[in-house]
């Protein structure tokens, strides 16, 4: 079954394709000639320890670094040949954590994710305001529109700029790190909007996290990186194995099937 | 009225028209109310009848005197509350203002350098002093962008450090050339660095005001991308903004629209600082009202202190940067105290 579904998915033309993707920051080399690809609809997590490249890939995907060496396609078209402005129509990005140097309200953030659709150039249209409606019903925000952001607890903080990504009527979410500071039930009530996005809209979502007993509750393929390389590449079952998981945060760790069927979770024991 | 009000209020999403005509509309009648007012306050009684029968001297103080001073200071309060709204936001922090990059130090050395000259003759309209300021303005804008650009961006704390160095460079150089002065342009020097609006003709007016209402609609058509800013590039460039270009003109706007009035007025503080924060505090950050809005009352609030200034010890004048920061900052204390909280 998800031989064949992943068989399916590869037939069609990637959203991303990445070949031969090598980056450094000044002499710090930080990815070494990456390859993989994403399918529309997919919901993929990457994981992996601090400093292993994984944000640097991310941003790298939506447009946010450029300079690289090798190729990344989005479409089919290569990144370097669009513009922020044509990546923001398409893929919305959701960062670890956010700070307002000014006291923007809710309302007046989400309303920033339709920058890229707006056609005049001072007013927000009905269908802007349609939009971050719809967007603040999602993501369960519209009771806080009027509030200012930085009054607001670090849960709905992250509620609300997932808001913003998806007024921008995004194809694809990346996210980075986007519940590392949150408490587990927030961190379960963000993924579960996740999950109806990628359900119910087909929406292709790919996170970044160190968290893997969360990815693996959600994502139905995980990529594992290391120190900017590919270790493993499969559904959660497939990579989390007591040697992968050596392999990747060198800790011995006992793998358990969740009593719920739902993938399973590892128990670091030393 | 009622529906004015509450969609003044109301900042749960989006920009309407309405909401636009709540916040800027006021400014703009306040503001124009200012400029009808202030030419007929003075130290010497004019009467509207006199003026417009043309009987001296009412005539020649209201058109010669009066008048450009008034339009002077609203060009001048402008450009310095648009310029604080874009150091602001490019720097992301509430506590930029126009002179945090050095035009003030940069201008002044220009201004103080033409006065050890001598050169104290009028080319073409413009006191060659003013001339001197504006490129010493436009040498500080020039040397700021060149020494904080890194690997073709600009990171908002080389352009802090480069701003702040070159402001201690070049009062370095002021210093000495001051001390290297005798006492007539060494007074000709301190008198220029308190900054006034009392040199300009009419003349000069007219060149400035089209450039500085110029830099005004172009920044207008701007604003909306001024707005993810204040959470980041990052999150600037993913909603499709070309962070680097909006930095780049931001910078240079903010820094012309500088330098160009400070070389008439000298350096006058507390406008561009207190005005976008005022605006913010009352009607929200959304820079497409922000810089409607701090336009107008920076206008405003520069011609009513220069109104105080030219007042109050009549027929002495006090620098009009003295009454910005008397008036200003208590008005500015009262309003941080009475809305504290939201600020951050």
């Amino acid at each position: 079954m998800q031989a064949r579904q992943r068989a399916a998915i590869n037939k069609m033309t990637p959203i991303f394709h990445i070949n031969n993707l090598a980056f450094r920051y000044g002499s710090v080399p930080v990815l070494h000639g990456l390859s993989s690809s994403f399918a529309a609809g997919e919901f993929a997590a990457v994981v992996g320890p601090n400093g292993a490249g994984k944000s640097t890939l991310l941003k790298i995907m939506a447009g946010l670094i450029r300079g690289y060496s090798g190729s990344v396609e989005f479409c089919g078209k290569p990144l370097s040949a669009l513009t922020a402005l044509d990546l923001a129509r398409r893929i919305a990005f959701v960062p670890q954590e956010t700070h307002m140097v000014f006291p923007f309200t809710v309302g007046e953030i989400v309303m920033m994710g339709r920058l890229p659709h707006r056609s005049s150039a001072l007013f927000d249209s009905p269908r802007d305001r349609e939009w971050t409606r719809e967007a603040m019903l999602l993501t369960d925000t519209a009771a806080l529109s009027s509030k200012s952001f930085n009054e607001l607890s670090g849960g709905e903080r992250q509620r609300v700029v997932l808001a913003s990504a998806l007024a921008q009527d995004p194809e694809v979410l990346l996210l980075d790190e986007p519940t590392v500071y949150l408490d587990l039930k927030h961190q379960m009530q963000f993924y579960d909007i996740l999950e109806r996005l990628n359900a119910e809209r087909q929406m292709t979502i790919i996170s970044v996290t160190h968290d893997v007993n969360l990815a693996a509750r959600y994502a139905r393929r995980m990529i594992a990186m290391r120190s900017g390389s590919l270790v493993a590449d499969g559904s959660p079952e497939e990579v989390l194995t007591p040697q992968h998981i050596y392999d990747i945060f060198e800790i011995t760790a006992a793998v358990v099937r969740r009593p719920d069927g739902r993938g399973s979770y590892i128990i670091p024991t030393a | 009225m009622a529906a004015a009000a509450t969609s003044f209020q109301q900042r749960d999403g989006g920009l309407s028209a309405a909401r636009f005509a709540a916040v800027v509309g006021p400014c703009a009648l306040f503001c124009l109310a200012v400029l009808l007012i202030a030419p007929w306050i003075g130290s010497t009684g004019i009467t509207w009848r006199n003026v417009l029968a043309g009987v001296s001297p009412d005539r020649e103080i209201f058109v010669v005197a009066r008048l450009p001073r008034v339009l002077f200071g609203a060009v001048v309060g402008g450009a310095l509350a648009l310029a604080g709204v874009l150091f602001q936001a490019i720097l992301r922090n509430s506590l930029a203002d126009p002179f945090t990059l050095g035009i003030s130090t940069g201008s002044s050395f220009g201004a103080v350098v033409a006065i050890w000259l001598g050169l104290e003759t009028v080319v073409w309209g413009v006191p060659l002093i003013s001339v001197a300021a504006f490129l010493g303005a436009l040498l500080t804008i020039l040397l700021v962008f060149f020494i904080a650009r890194t690997r073709g961006t600009l990171p908002t704390f080389t352009l802090l450090l480069a701003g702040v160095t070159l402001n201690f460079i070049f009062g370095a150089l002021i210093m000495f050339i001051h001390y290297a002065s005798n006492i007539s342009q060494s007074y000709l020097m301190t008198r220029w660095m308190m900054g006034g609006l009392d040199t300009p003709d009419m003349a000069t007016v007219l060149h400035a005001a089209p450039f500085v209402v110029a830099c005004f609609f172009g920044l207008m058509w701007m604003a909306a991308q001024l707005n993810p800013l204040a959470a980041g590039e990052d999150w600037a460039a993913a909603r499709g903004v070309d962070v680097q270009r909006v930095k780049n003109i931001s910078y240079f706007i903010g820094s012309v629209l500088t330098g160009a009035v400070t070389a008439f007025s000298g350096p006058i503080g507390f406008v561009g600082l207190i005005v976008p924060h005022t605006v913010r505090l009352i009607a929200g950050p959304d820079h497409r009202t922000l810089i409607p809005a701090s336009f107008f009352l920076g206008a405003a609030f520069l011609v009513l202190c220069d109104t105080a200034a030219r007042t109050i010890l009549a027929p002495i004048e006090i620098p009009v940067g003295v009454i910005t920061a008397l008036l200003g900052g208590p008005f500015f204390i009262l309003l941080l105290k009475r809305k504290h909280g939201e600020l951050w």
